[in-house]
């Protein structure tokens, strides 16, 4: 525990609450935190429009008359044959080599990365949290073989398999999506086996299988919604790392191929151009970075959200408020905090 | 002692035990399909039959699997000979010559960057966590996720178009792309080499920062530390002697957890930056369809990353002796 938490335990002391506090439940709790949170909701907010923007990528397309894999070497390129700048000749971001829409081909790689990211994101935490609850509930053998898996795959050369993959199959977008989920659950089962060990250890689980509740029903419906916090951050937080990791496939020629239109190759393709067309490397670049930057924002707002006694990211902001809010945060802490129970017995 | 010796003479014969099933594995993808579509990878796109036919006669990939399993473990087993991984049908070359060539620019890489990235990650973090919420530790968890978001390739592109080329076009001409070996004089060689040190070392100092300040804060805040303090050591010695050493522990562990990821950033490195090693001979072997080379570049990465995670291991196991006698 750091000092500044023992400073803010020691102010929720001091301003204990006043009347009776009505009951919430986690989630009520955990929702009132992050609506205050002004980054998690801009960065809510950044995701919708990206979401949004890549929905309806084939309505801008048809708007701006660019359809995404056109190339235009008449009014598209400049007379040296070079990409045009930014505005020239109705293209708002100007064009790529062959003279195609880097707008439109910037909304339809977002669709890819989305895409790519929430898919494997799904497929990777359902694996994730089986696996890890399987390991932690059944221990014994099961729990050592499936242990040692994980951090098998937690130290694999991840880039290496898909190079190799890449050279075996043909690159396609289920490949990818094989590979990026294959990378991705081990990290969630890590959390979840460790979480499970605790948890199964619990009063309320032994009451359960005096009931007669099989292992199944004790894991999915006792155990998992238990786990549901932890989870959660961790599978917003998967999202961005599976999307540079599509962009990354992508730019080394192993992921998306190229005419489909995704951040990593369109990166890669703009490599020639870093003298002649800027604009061609740093719209794209701002579109992944803003993307998975608001994704790492918002699993953290989930996190400290979920759990007022974990270290922030953003301790200025936070440490303002607790002084502003300390009153009614100390009303809101978490009833299974060391925090709940100061402000109980003062 | 001899129980530190007692752990790495296991920690090397289950390394060779891994190494020996990613062999297998990778044999197994590459080799375990109709011969004819071995061949021609093998052969590359642009072979005739009768090339075809010589490839399947020589490398006998008519015979049984488990025999050609055989032979290939034997030449690998072997690997001090040339021949240990093949020929490349591109350039005719013997694959471990290849990799051998470009092995001292990913080292080059590698090395440089990796050290960078611990000075910085643990400096950071360190210098973070005694001063918490001081503008420097703000500044800094800011920092951290933006590097955290930040792909490789992402911040290489961006360094060579906001510092390289500006440089480059007012004169600076000692920071460059490409590669220069360091026979050509060290600050050549430095020169070529920073800026894929400095792309490779902060993305992954962002993950150290985040983990070293996290875990010397809790470190910190132990009794130990506190007994210490009542001491009347200086602050100094608190932090750097009791506090720094327990709290490096979760960094070395997370390192062996990382090396792979290491290995995928190289790659992207020596990708952006026009730097001929191993990464970026493996992605040109991948456009070739040159199948020895990938091969030979995918057991050559296995051995890599057993190795290092011994020594990792075997650097955990002296920072804190509990670990050895597990």
């Amino acid at each position: 525990m750091s000092v500044s938490e023992l400073q803010f335990q020691a102010g929720s002391v001091e301003a204990a609450p006043e009347q009776a506090i009505e009951g919430r439940s986690q989630w009520q709790l955990t929702w009132r935190r992050l609506r205050h949170d002004k980054m998690a909701v801009a960065s809510v907010i950044v995701i919708l429009l990206m979401t949004v923007l890549a929905l309806i990528a084939p309505l801008i397309a048809s708007l701006l008359h660019h359809p995404v894999d056109v190339a235009y070497p008449n009014t598209g390129l400049s007379a040296a044959g070079l990409p045009l700048s930014p505005g020239t000749h109705g293209f708002p971001l100007g064009t790529d080599y062959v003279g195609r829409d880097l707008l439109v081909r910037i909304l339809y790689g977002a669709r890819i990365s989305l895409f790519v990211g929430l898919v494997t994101t799904a497929i990777a935490t359902v694996a994730g949290v089986t696996i890890g609850m399987v390991a932690g509930y059944f221990g014994g053998w099961i729990d050592t073989v499936l242990a040692r898996f994980i951090d098998a795959v937690l130290a694999f050369p991840v880039v290496v398999i898909a190079l190799a993959l890449a050279a075996r199959f043909s690159p396609s977008l289920t490949i990818i999506i094989g590979v990026i989920s294959f990378f991705s659950w081990a990290a969630i089962s890590r959390i979840v086996r460790g979480q499970t060990l605790s948890l199964k250890e619990k009063e309320y689980i032994e009451a359960a299988r005096s009931l007669g509740a099989g292992p199944w029903r004790i894991m999915f419906l006792d155990i998992m919604p238990n786990l549901m916090g932890p989870v959660i951050v961790l599978a917003t937080l998967s999202i961005p790392q599976a999307i540079v990791f599509e962009a990354t496939l992508s730019f080394l020629g192993i992921g998306i191929q190229a005419p489909t239109a995704s951040w990593g190759n369109i990166l890669a393709e703009a490599q020639n151009f870093y003298q002649e067309a800027w604009w061609y490397v740093v719209f794209p670049a701002a579109a992944l970075l803003i993307t998975t930057l608001a994704f790492n924002l918002l699993g953290d707002g989930i996190r400290d959200a979920m759990d007022p006694r974990t270290e922030r990211i953003f301790n200025a902001r936070t440490d303002r408020k607790n002084r502003k809010n300390s009153r009614s945060r100390a009303g809101l802490a978490d009833p299974g905090s060391p925090l709940a129970a100061t402000t109980d017995g003062s | 002692m001899l129980g530190f010796i007692r752990f790495l003479i296991r920690r090397i014969i289950g390394g060779i035990v891994v190494l020996w099933i990613v062999d297998s594995l990778t044999f197994f993808l590459f080799f375990s399909r109709p011969v004819i579509l071995v061949a021609r990878e093998l052969a590359g796109r642009t072979a005739t039959p009768q090339v075809l036919q010589e490839v399947v006669r020589n490398l006998g990939l008519n015979q049984p699997i488990m025999v050609q399993y055989w032979r290939f473990f034997d030449r690998l087993i072997h690997f001090w000979r040339s021949d240990a991984l093949g020929e490349s049908f591109f350039s005719q070359e013997s694959v471990k010559t290849l990799l051998a060539q470009d092995l001292p620019i990913t080292a080059s890489v590698v090395v440089g960057g990796v050290v960078l990235w611990l000075i910085v990650g643990l400096g950071v973090g360190i210098i973070s966590a005694t001063r918490p919420r001081s503008l420097f530790d703000r500044l800094s968890t800011v920092g951290v996720l933006a590097g955290l978001s930040m792909p490789v390739f992402v911040l290489g592109e961006l360094l060579i178009l906001l510092v390289f080329l500006p440089l480059n076009e007012n004169g600076v001409t000692w920071i460059a792309t490409g590669y220069v070996g360091l026979s050509q004089g060290i600050v050549p060689w430095l020169g070529h080499m920073i800026l894929p040190w400095i792309t490779l070392a902060t993305v992954q100092a962002a993950i150290y920062t985040r983990l070293s300040r996290g875990s010397l804060l809790d470190t910190l805040g132990e009794d130990y530390i506190r007994t210490a303090r009542a001491k009347g050591l200086s602050e100094r010695r608190v932090i750097y002697r009791h506090g720094v050493r327990a709290a490096l522990t979760p960094v070395v562990s997370q390192l062996g957890v990382d090396i792979g990821a290491l290995l995928g950033g190289v790659i992207v490195v020596e990708e952006v930056f026009s730097l001929p090693g191993l990464g970026a001979q493996s992605v040109t072997a991948i456009d070739n369809g040159d199948l020895p080379v990938i091969i030979g570049f995918v057991l050559v990465a296995a051995a890599f990353v057993v190795i290092a995670n011994i020594i990792v291991d075997a650097a955990y196991a002296l920072l804190d002796p509990r670990v050895r006698i597990s």
